[in-house]
């Protein structure tokens, strides 16, 4: 299968990326490549197997719904790139134009 | 050996505590050793990021109180130098997994597997570079600087836990901790001559850890012994209510059977692990190794795992899916890189660009692919059912054998920048991969030198089978005697 370049922008756009057209161009040859690659999967017969999501062995992990002192407001901001009165600050969500 | 001179460098963990409690040695030394042998490999190794030099003094003095008050009470790590891989969480001190998207970033807290080292009173002397985010084989993907193996520079260390590795093997620090993914301990592990160890997936708590592939990744020790490997092993490992993933059940002890040999253990040898690609010299120092435990009284067979060559497949589907998903994350909004533009979509956009690396985004980019709309079935579904496959092959062979033994890389350390095709490098990890999937405990061992470079012996167990892991490798290191190989660099802090 080869992927257009709408697919890989689209993928891209997807995964929140923003590719150059160089980018779009290599990646979309490299992903190409790597899917040729990995195609050995459909070799496998898996007509009577399920899906394992995680291998822990563990279902269902529960707790007491119970409040417990959490890092605060200051530490949970002292990274961000911008803060206002205890809260992370962005730009507009909506497109300015 | 005076304690001034560096004499303590290249000493293992066991060597360190019990000097430490015998009064021959200060942590204080320690630590000064581990950071002037640090300064002195650095230039060249660059297996370290951030430099932690005041904070492991004053761990080091109340290191040296606690011993004082203790005397042999006093936990087996207390006083004795660490390095951490960068993508673990340590209050206060930058941790950016080696990406400039989290160039500056702070953690606010520690993760469970640090902190039960600093409870031991462990002294860390810095953060390791690594590849960027855990994802790479050769630790070339660092957004700061590749890393060189100490026992020649010009080669890679193996990844994505180079810095870990190089830190041991350079003798910089006795112990290190690393992740492994997909091979991430064991193959830098075998490229740089050390002991890598990669438990049981649930064994030891992710929380703190920067994730990559959270259903595969796993915290595990570097050390230069067996040993030393049981000891840290048993001081990380064990339930955490904070990590929903941690197993609750019970940690063997692994120092209870770790000398209690292979006499009358079956060992399966997996006809597939010595398929084309294995280069000679990595051949026969595994066979040879496999010969060594035989002489111990284990019984060996060939084994089969038909489908380990659709291991490669079916990771890089579920690990660059997951790592989708854990680095959506990344988006300038709460911490790390921000690129302002002029709506919240361009700023993801532009920042997200700009803080990743080249095989962060193919692997962002794949894993979104596989989990996109019309693609799902034939890529993650179908890779899922694979990674079924995949584990009940172990689970048969487990019926039959023990452990498993192979190698842990088809190859020695390969020079810096001969593999610059990404499925090219995707390759190195083709022995340690089904291992991950399946959640199997698995070690490598030091199994001698091919073309003068270290080898490494793989040895896989059953799930929650850690101790009869450790037991197999110590049991050959000990026959072997391989722990006694140190790279070049050990030697430059006596001269």
């Amino acid at each position: 299968m080869t992927l257009s370049r709408d697919d890989v922008a689209h993928v891209a756009m997807l995964a929140r990326l923003g590719l150059s057209d160089e980018e779009v161009e290599r990646f979309g040859a490299q992903l190409d490549a790597i899917l040729h690659a990995i195609s050995r999967l459909n070799e496998v017969d898996t007509s009577a197997v399920a899906e394992t999501a995680q291998v822990g062995g563990l279902v269902n992990v529960w707790r007491e719904d119970e409040p417990r002192p959490s890092i605060g407001t200051e530490r949970a901001l002292a990274n961000a790139p911008d803060s206002d009165e205890g809260q992370f600050r962005v730009g507009a969500i909506q497109e300015s134009e | 050996m005076s304690a001034g001179d560096g004499g303590w460098v290249g000493r293992t963990v066991v060597e360190m505590r019990d000097a430490l409690r015998r009064g021959e040695v200060t942590a204080v030394q320690l630590a000064e050793q581990a950071i002037a042998h640090r300064e002195r490999v650095d230039g060249r190794v660059h297996a370290f990021l951030a430099r932690t030099d005041e904070l492991a003094r004053e761990q080091a003095r109340r290191a040296d109180e606690r011993i004082a008050r203790e005397g042999d009470a006093a936990p087996a790590l207390c006083g004795i130098p660490v390095a951490l891989k960068d993508v673990l969480c340590l209050q206060g001190v930058e941790t950016t997994a080696s990406s400039k998207i989290l160039r500056g970033f702070l953690p606010p807290y520690t993760g469970t597997a640090v902190q039960r080292l600093l409870d031991q009173g462990a002294v860390v002397v810095g953060k390791t570079n690594c590849d960027e985010f855990a994802m790479g084989s050769s630790n070339e993907n660092s957004a700061f600087s590749p890393v060189g193996n100490p026992w020649d520079v010009e080669r890679v260390p193996g990844g994505s836990s180079g810095g870990s590795a190089a830190s041991v093997a350079a003798g910089v620090v006795p112990y290190a901790l690393g992740t492994d993914t997909g091979g991430s301990i064991r193959q830098p592990a075998s490229l740089c001559g050390v002991v890598g160890f990669k438990p049981t997936y649930g064994r030891v708590s992710r929380y703190g850890l920067i994730a990559f592939a959270s259903s595969l990744d796993q915290i595990g020790p570097f050390t230069q012994t067996v040993e030393d490997t049981a000891l840290v092993y048993g001081a990380v490992a064990g339930h955490d209510p904070l990590d929903s993933t941690s197993s609750p059940t019970p940690v063997e002890d692994p120092l209870e059977q770790l000398r209690s040999g292979v006499e009358g253990m079956r060992l399966g040898v997996p006809r597939e692990y010595f398929v084309e690609g294995i280069e000679p010299g990595v051949r026969a120092a595994v066979e040879r190794a496999i010969e060594v435990l035989r002489s111990l009284g284990a019984s060996v067979e060939e084994v089969s795992l038909p489908s380990t060559d659709a291991g490669l497949s079916t990771y890089y589907i579920i690990a660059p899916a997951e790592c989708s998903s854990n680095l959506a994350r990344f988006d300038g909004v709460r911490f790390g890189l921000r690129e302002e533009a002029a709506s919240v979509l361009q700023t993801y956009l532009r920042t997200r660009d700009a803080g990743f690396g080249p095989e962060v985004k193919r692997r962002i980019m794949l894993g979104t692919y596989a989990l996109s709309s019309g693609y799902y079935d034939a890529y993650y579904r179908k890779a899922q059912k694979v990674r079924t496959v995949i584990a009940e092959e172990f689970d048969r062979v487990f019926e039959q054998v023990d452990a498993l033994v192979c190698p842990t890389s088809p190859t020695v350390a390969f020079t810096q920048g001969a593999r610059s095709d990404p499925l090219a490098m995707y390759l190195c990890d083709v022995l340690t991969i089904p291992v991950n999937l399946a959640g199997l405990p698995g070690i490598s061992v030091p199994c001698g030198l091919a073309d003068g470079l270290p080898v490494g012996l793989q040895v896989i167990g059953p799930r929650f089978q850690d101790a009869r892991v450790l037991r197999v490798a110590h049991a050959y290191e000990q026959a072997a005697g391989t722990a006694a190989a140190r790279s070049p660099m050990v030697a430059e802090a006596a001269a």
